[in-house]
């Protein structure tokens, strides 16, 4: 979807730069959604949506509650069928496939962790069910345990453990049989915000020791950001967005992924003109026609568009800028320090507020910008986007 | 919090429970008298009893008793059981309103309708009344019993451990055998209690769906008490007590733990 032409610019993020299988037009999907749509009653949760993903990838669906994550991911999981359109695995039509012939595996949001049996009972569940030699399944058992480091507790039974190790227990049971794609259906939203960090990471690691192709929901975006290959934001059953989580950030194509994905001022205005990709926009919140560099756009004269700039991106200061930089006057509404951020309020004069945050780079500052100051925003051509939908 | 109970509340608690048990109590305290008038105290004893066990007639109802009893509450087990997965796993299905209607309508049906009508049935069909028409007609008034208990049990289950079971490759009744039952065993099992019992002391159907050679202990001592009634039947009559007590004692502990 929405194959738009990178421009030459330098790569942003640092994850697995060299692994892009969605840029290859040889690549193979391993999962492919084809105009899938599921109904429940008059409820469209998802709508006609068409989706690629890569062996080895790491994918993550983000979108706020209720756009339709878990339903796509149980279509895959084969605990719903698509009212229309087909879902393909490694090239096989699922459809009629009963999910407990599926080489896909869940782990479910509330665990699902079976409260009569042992934590090796619970991982070795999965094995059971394909009848193999008890020796295999003990050897597997043990270095699945190995994996999430869990041997100690092989003997507990669930409800003696903590949550961080429940979800761990889930993570090695859905792991034990080895397959195509793992589902995580929120795997960290019960833990606590440091033990959900450590743990992403491990995820990571865990995924890239495999090579299992992760599929994760999540509705923090953040989590995405930092675990994905690849995220697709979804809105109301349809996909906004595509993109490796830079791109996403740096390029978002509309308002919602926008607003959605990190903190994002948007100055709506109207496009005066234009050449070489330096496009000038009038817009009530600034004096004089502001500057964007966004050379992917193809627009007219007279068109309503949103000038886009994250609050990092954009300048705070007392003094003018020099003539013909983009500038903003205003008023400071609100301070928040944040330690590593000080994020600033800006009232301008009809009321709307942008947002600037400045990186505490050192410990002390001579004169701090105060509440209620007169400031001057500013913001590079190259740091904003502009966006027509 | 507890509370302590106001005298008014202890009294009328008191009184309550003695009209209760009162005449249960003087029958089972008759039951080890020495003397042979019934109303009259001669001593402890416990020669009742063993004339009881010498009594072959009492001794064959009993017999008779348990194997219905168990048979019952088998069948009735699965059926229920099966009634309340029915019941709570299909959602809405057509006709579900009144199924559910149906299955307990035998609840509070009256005995005596019930019986009549088993009777009838079991007549025009041309079944011979004795141990399987009885054994079939407490099925089904047992049955019910059993899914309330069932049902109460799955509409607390979460549903998620089964998606998992057959996420990890487990056919649907593998799933059933190794998650679900496991974990609703508790409320089966009260179920098959309380069916046994309900079984065990039940004397108007019973006496409407028996036949030659099927006289179950309740109908003996009916019969009995009408010639006069003998130490020796408060005797019985205090064994059957104790049964039935431990059976829903038992089904009931089971419930609360299942909760
Ligand atoms: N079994 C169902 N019956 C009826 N409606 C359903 C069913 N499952 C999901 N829906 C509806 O479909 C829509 C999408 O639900 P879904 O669970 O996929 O959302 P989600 O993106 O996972 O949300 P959340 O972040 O809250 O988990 C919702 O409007 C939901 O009410
Ligand atoms: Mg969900």
């Amino acid at each position: 979807m929405n194959a738009r032409v990178q421009p030459a610019r330098p790569a942003i993020g640092a994850v697995r730069r060299a692994f892009a299988p969605w840029n290859d037009p040889q690549a193979k999907p391993l999962i492919r959604f084809e105009n899938v749509t599921k109904r429940f009653g008059p409820t469209v949760a998802v709508d006609d949506l068409s989706l690629d993903i890569f062996e080895r990838e790491f994918f993550c669906l983000l979108g706020p509650s209720g756009c339709g994550k878990s339903t796509l991911m149980r279509l895959l999981a084969g605990f719903e069928q698509p009212t229309a359109g087909r879902v393909i695995l490694g090239g096989a039509d699922l459809a009629g496939v009963p999910p407990y012939r599926r080489p896909v595996n869940m782990m479910f949001q509330s665990y699902a962790l079976f409260p009569h049996m042992s934590v090796a009972k619970n991982v070795a569940y999965g094995l059971k069910q394909e009848s193999l030699p008890r020796g295999e399944i003990e050897r597997r058992v043990q270095e699945m345990l190995q994996l999430v480091q869990l041997e100690a507790l092989a003997n507990r039974r669930p409800d003696q453990l903590s949550g961080g190790q429940r979800q761990r227990v889930a993570l090695a049971r859905s792991l034990a049989k080895q397959p195509k794609v793992l589902l995580l259906d929120e795997p960290l939203a019960a833990l606590d915000k440091k033990l959900r960090e450590e743990t992403q990471f491990e995820l990571m690691d865990i995924q890239q020791r495999l090579g299992t192709t992760f599929l994760v929901v999540t509705h923090d975006q953040e989590e995405a950001m930092t675990m994905a290959d690849r995220i697709a934001v979804m809105d109301r059953g349809r996909l906004a967005q595509v993109a490796t989580p830079g791109d996403l950030y740096e390029q978002p194509q509309t308002r919602f992924v926008a607003e959605f994905v990190g903190d994002i001022n948007l100055l709506e205005g109207r496009v005066a003109g234009g050449e070489g990709g330096f496009w000038q926009i009038t817009s009530p919140l600034a004096p004089a026609p502001l500057t964007v560099h966004d050379p992917d756009e193809a627009l007219e004269t007279g068109q309503a568009v949103a000038v886009a700039v994250r609050p990092e991106k954009m300048t705070i200061s007392r003094d003018k800028p020099a003539a013909g930089g983009n500038a903003i006057e205003g008023e400071v509404w609100d301070i928040g320090y944040l330690g590593d951020w000080t994020v600033y309020r800006v009232k301008l004069g009809d009321g709307a507020i942008l947002r600037v945050s400045r990186a505490n780079a050192s410990r002390f500052v001579e004169q701090p910008i105060d509440w209620e100051e007169r400031v001057h925003l500013g913001f590079a051509p190259d740091a904003a986007i502009i966006l027509t939908r | 919090m507890k509370r302590r109970l106001s005298w008014v509340n202890a009294t009328s608690l008191t009184l309550g429970f003695a009209f209760l048990y009162l005449p249960i109590l003087l029958l089972v305290v008759y039951s080890f008298n020495a003397s042979q008038l019934v109303t009259v105290w001669g001593g402890f004893s416990t020669r009742w009893y063993g004339a009881l066990f010498r009594n072959e007639a009492l001794l064959e109802a009993a017999w008779v008793t348990i194997r219905i009893a168990f048979l019952t509450a088998l069948v009735a087990t699965v059926l229920g059981t099966l009634a309340a997965i029915a019941l709570v796993r299909n959602g809405r299905f057509a006709g579900r309103t009144l199924f559910t209607g149906l299955v307990y309508a035998p609840m509070v049906m009256p005995e005596v309708i019930t019986g009549l009508a088993l009777l009838l049935l079991f007549v025009s069909i041309g079944m011979d009344r004795g141990f399987w028409t009885v054994t079939l007609a407490h099925v089904t008034f047992t049955m019910c019993f059993v899914t309330v208990v069932v049902q109460s049990r799955l509409v607390a289950f979460d549903r998620s451990l089964e998606e998992a079971a057959l996420d990890l490759g487990a056919t649907p009744l593998s799933a059933f055998l190794t998650v679900t039952l496991p974990l609703i065993a508790p409320a089966v099992a009260a179920g098959f209690l309380l069916a046994f019992t309900l079984s065990l002391d039940d004397l108007v159907i019973a006496s409407f769906t028996s036949g030659p050679g099927a006289t179950t202990l309740p109908m003996r001592i009916y019969s009995q008490v009408r010639l006069g009634v003998t130490p020796e039947i408060n005797a019985a009559s205090t064994l059957l007590i104790g049964f039935v007590t431990a059976g829903v004692v038992a089904a009931a502990l089971l419930t609360k733990r299942a909760a």
